[in-house]
């Protein structure tokens, strides 16, 4: 008993280090992952952000293919870094609609102009109402959108090079 | 030689963290946030219930604040979110069912027991077990 008591403090000291050291090395995954991946979009109708290109309803992930929901913002600076990758998967066919969050038809002019426009519908959401239905908790996140509607994949952060792959395979699997 | 390095990734992940969290700030959106954000509802009760679940409700760009507490953008959406649900009638036990069912219980600071959470229920109370057990058998030894 006393000799157990003399190396309890030494014990405690020892578990707490390995505490601190894994959390150190280790850091703990701070992403906030959507609950809705593997549900159905939620119920959402949203108007154009710019002219000549239409807004976005839940409805037209309804439609029998694939498509990515990229949700961004011409104030977010990753989104212009993932620009290029968005293009890139445009052009592999994949179909990309867009959710705009608290901007204005100038700024997402101007930001298109400048980064290339790979979408086929932009949703503006003055209130980030969507964005929180989605159970996104920032900019950007892209989601992918099987046929009938369900979600099958949140992408957090901005698209980079070494996503391009999953993306296409979960794409491809969601047909 | 191993410790350098390990220092290394400890220093560029504090570099990294430094980088991420000062990002958002240059970046603000563009548009005023939602009515709701910062002005507080005409009743007062409903207010009130609104204000206290504000209070047990995650930030998400924060994440050691309440979105109460937090001048983030989305803090902002989030807080007129739950005002015009509340002033639109609905309970804020739905309101945040609502919000656990797009972000998990993460975003609830007050979180449901489960099988994941009962060692944040259990543990004072096993912690506070043991006190009691090592008190008594100290004032045991001493009347003796």
């Amino acid at each position: 008993m006393k000799r157990f008591a003399l190396w309890a403090p030494l014990a405690i000291f020892a578990l707490l280090f390995a505490v601190v050291a894994s959390g150190l090395f280790r850091p703990a995954d701070k992403v906030v992952r959507s609950a809705m991946v593997g549900k159905p979009l939620p119920d959402f109708a949203l108007p154009a952000m710019v002219p000549g290109k239409p807004g976005l309803t839940s409805a037209s992930f309804k439609g029998g293919q694939p498509r990515l929901l990229n949700v961004f913002a011409s104030w977010c600076v990753p989104c212009i870094a993932e620009a290029p990758h968005l293009m890139r998967l445009k052009t592999m066919g994949i179909p990309i609609d867009a959710i705009a969050i608290r901007d204005t038809t100038p700024a997402i002019a101007g930001f298109l102009r400048r980064n290339g426009d790979p979408y086929a519908r932009i949703g503006s959401d003055t209130a980030s109402r969507v964005q929180l239905a989605l159970g996104s908790s920032g900019v950007p996140e892209t989601f992918v959108v099987d046929g009938r509607g369900i979600v099958v994949k949140q992408i957090i952060g901005d698209i980079r090079e070494d996503n391009i792959g999953e993306i296409v395979q979960a794409v491809r699997e969601a047909r | 030689m191993s410790g350098r390095l390990s220092l290394g990734l400890a220093g560029s992940a504090v570099v990294a963290t430094l980088v991420f969290c000062t990002a958002p700030a240059a970046a603000q959106p563009v548009t005023p946030p939602a009515h709701y954000a910062n002005v507080q509802l005409a009743d007062p009760a409903k207010e009130a219930s609104a204000k206290a679940l504000m209070e047990t409700l995650r930030c998400l760009v924060c994440q050691g604040q309440s979105i109460a507490d937090s001048d983030a953008d989305m803090a902002a959406d989030m807080r007129a979110l739950v005002r015009e649900r509340i002033a639109r009638g609905e309970t804020p036990a739905s309101v945040r069912d609502w919000l656990v069912s797009r972000y998990g219980d993460y975003v609830t600071y007050d979180p449901p027991l489960s099988g994941l959470t009962w060692p944040l229920w259990l543990a004072p109370i096993a912690l506070l077990a043991i006190g009691a057990w090592i008190a008594r058998s100290s004032f045991r030894r001493r009347t003796r």
